[in-house]
């Protein structure tokens, strides 16, 4: 294309992204808060807002390598458990902290690893180990603690839910840490030639096979990540909550993968963003709160609206595609006929070629 | 390919056909061969697990789980994922229950009706979005989890249906019995062979197959895939809302949380029966089988005095033994189908 040609469209194109669009939806859910209450930017609204989005958004991340790559993990809630209850028993039976730290991320790889193993050796669909998985290892964590609740943590790590990190009264530990490994993740997804291939693997394991990408180690190397990293959570929310028992993190993973795909990562792979995930992440949690500072919505209310978040974020991507082929159709002047404009749009084969 | 060269005798001069038909029956048979080994095992260890009573109790139990088994079966062999029966199934178990408080007298079967309406409503609803809006039906199906789950919350409030509340021909569906089989489990088979019929012998049951097994094939075929698709989870909705009255029957005091992660159980059980995930191969019957054995290991575990608390290791554990398993098999089978291509010079 000559670059006189360059029209305002063409200069404007690459700002029309999902993220830009969920950054326009955080400043509207944060205009959205102030005006249900003054109370949305009191620093401890802000708290309690960021200690319910910290670690999930922290589960985020490996699960959006995961998702990059083709994949899903749903078994991050379970070992995420596991590694919670054991924590509360080993504490329990006076185990040095540092000690339980290392066995409970130990636990969380070894869960990874098998689910990764499984997965990438033996060759099995990741959607149906990983519902195994996710019933094994919460079954596994049931048995561990079994109806008790440990919640007697030592004094630097039970008031971590709450005071904020390092002093500051509005952030919490959780979204700090995040915050860090978001920006570490995202880097690494973006600049380094391990992050692109995540992205190759995605749109054609052959092709990136063939191109010379360890795919099976690959994946194996992000399922064992997202172990540890569950694990990590894990304990990080046992003392956020200064309790461990049944039932923690139940159906997490169904938050975390709502925010992922919420941040414009594609569940069928090759496409997605560190950037979008985070934005999502706060947009979930900032409607979450705004949501809930109104007096007549109460928290089971709120599933509703996340799970038609969840909707709107995989229809609104295909109608724009849809759309976009159809008016090329149009364009190009091969076809007049309406109807036949759409049914070619429709037909994702005959697109291909 | 010129692995010819080493030839090896053939054992049956069986066509490929025949002995891909063989190898699914055989994975069929296969679970009952586990069910008889688990209720052997059991038996000898605790004599009271055959007592008629605890085998009426364990097929009553299974014949929720079949049913909603049955219209998980046809969305997944279409490649497709239905993870919101367990929220349909709360939800109509509510609705329909709640019917008796509303309306003092009502006859029974409009309560059934109600529980069906109830299903094929959410059915309809995550067809349309995903036929018609093409989108992945495990991210649709997710979200109508959170949806259906956050109404029956709404619905139901802070209130609950209790036991009293319910008439005892109500609960008596689950405990009678014709000839010493629960009525409720001779029904959910007879809905078990008819499904199976239609997969095996219908025009439509067979696109079903093939959709799953190649969509791009499929849509060259010509085969209606959006309304297929639909179809599959309207059929799964309605089962599932009719589930959700056999749940009413069977646990009498319902909640905002009933059925929460029956999902994963009917996923367990499909996967266990043979269907594979991706689509394209399995059938009901081997759907409900799997229930058999998840709820017979269940109840085993029960009488043997393990915690219950083992019950949903194991039933995860037996989903990867599962599914490694198939893939064995399915390995060995297109290994067989090319030697035996080789030598027919085809």
């Amino acid at each position: 294309m000559e670059p006189e040609r360059r029209t305002l469209r063409d200069r404007i194109a690459p700002l029309i992204r999902w993220e830009s669009g969920l950054a326009i939806a955080l400043v509207g859910v944060l205009i959205l808060g102030n005006s249900i209450s003054s109370q949305f930017f009191s620093s401890y609204n802000i708290f309690t807002l960021c200690t319910n989005i910290g670690d999930l958004a922290l589960l985020a991340l490996p699960m959006t390598l995961i998702i990059i790559t083709g994949e899903i993990d749903l078994s991050v809630a379970s070992v995420l458990a596991v590694s919670a209850e054991t924590l509360g028993a080993l504490w329990t039976h006076h185990w040095p902290m540092a000690l339980i730290f290392v066995v409970c991320l130990v636990i969380g790889a070894t869960a990874g690893l098998i689910n990764g193993l499984l997965i990438t050796r033996v060759g099995l669909p990741s959607l149906a180990v990983t519902i195994g998985t996710l019933t094994l290892y919460r079954g596994l964590a049931n048995v561990i603690l079994g109806a008790s609740t440990v919640s007697n943590f030592p004094a630097p790590f039970n008031t971590l839910g709450v005071n904020g990190f390092l002093g500051i009264p509005w952030l919490s530990w959780s979204v700090a840490i995040f915050l860090v490994c978001a920006v570490i993740t995202g880097v690494m997804l973006r600049m380094t030639p391990f992050g692109r291939s995540l992205y190759a693997i995605g749109l054609s394991q052959e092709a990136a096979f063939h191109a010379g990408i360890r795919v099976k180690r690959t994946k194996l190397l992000l399922f064992v990540a997202s172990g540890v990293v569950a694990a990590a959570v894990g304990m990080l929310y046992a003392f956020e909550l200064s309790s461990a028992g049944e039932n923690i993190g139940i159906g997490f993973e169904l938050q975390v993968v709502t925010i992922v795909l919420l941040g414009g990562v594609s569940i069928f792979g090759g496409k997605g963003t560190i950037l979008g995930v985070a934005l999502a992440a706060f947009v979930y949690a900032g409607l979450r709160s705004a949501l809930l500072l109104t007096p007549s919505f109460n928290e089971n209310d709120f599933e509703v609206v996340s799970g038609g978040l969840l909707i709107l974020s995989v229809l609104i991507p295909n109608t724009a595609s849809f759309v976009q082929r159809a008016r090329m159709l149009m364009r190009r002047g091969h076809v007049r006929d309406r109807r036949k404009v759409l049914a070619l749009a429709d037909a994702e084969v005959l697109d291909r070629d | 390919m010129s692995t010819a060269t080493a030839p090896t005798p053939t054992i049956a001069p069986a066509s490929p056909r025949r002995l891909v038909d063989f190898v699914l029956r055989a994975r069929t048979f296969g679970i009952l061969g586990v069910l008889a080994l688990f209720v052997l095992i059991t038996t000898a260890i605790q004599p009271r697990f055959l007592h008629a009573d605890n085998i009426r109790f364990i097929l009553a139990t299974t014949a929720l789980y079949a049913l909603v088994s049955v219209g998980e079966t046809f969305v997944v062999i279409t490649r497709n994922v239905d993870l919101s029966v367990g929220s349909v199934v709360g939800l109509s178990a509510y609705v329909s229950a709640n019917m008796f408080q509303a309306h003092h007298g009502i006859p029974i079967p409009v309560v059934f009706l109600v529980g069906l309406g109830v299903g094929l409503a959410c059915g309809v609803v995550t067809g349309v979005i995903t036929a018609v809006g093409r989108v992945p039906s495990l991210v649709v199906t997710l979200a109508m989890l959170y949806i259906i789950r956050g109404v029956d919350t709404i619905i139901v409030g802070s209130g609950q249906v209790v036991a009293n509340a319910l008439p005892n021909s109500f609960i008596n569906i689950f405990h009678a019995t014709v000839l010493g089989i629960p009525d409720i489990a001779i029904a959910v088979a007879i809905v078990v062979a008819i499904a199976a019929y239609y997969l095996r012998s219908f025009r439509s049951g067979r696109e079903l197959y093939a959709m799953g097994s190649d969509p791009d094939a499929a849509r060259l075929g010509g085969i209606p895939i959006g309304r297929r698709i639909f179809g599959a989870f309207v059929l799964s909705g309605a089962l599932a809302g009719l589930g959700g009255v056999l749940w009413a029957t069977q646990y009498n005091t319902i909640d905002a949380t009933a059925a929460t992660g029956l999902e994963l159980q009917v996923i367990a059980a499909v996967v266990v029966g043979g269907v594979a995930i991706f689509g394209g191969s399995g059938s009901v019957v081997g759907a409900a089988l799997g229930a058999l054995l998840l709820q017979t290991i269940s109840s085993a575990l029960n009488v043997l005095g393990v915690p219950s608390l083992w019950t949903m290791a194991i039933s995860g554990f037996l989903l990867l033994v599962a599914i490694t398993l198939d893939r064995g098999i399915q390995l060995w089978l297109a290994a067989a189908l090319r030697r035996r291509r080789v030598h027919l010079g085809a």
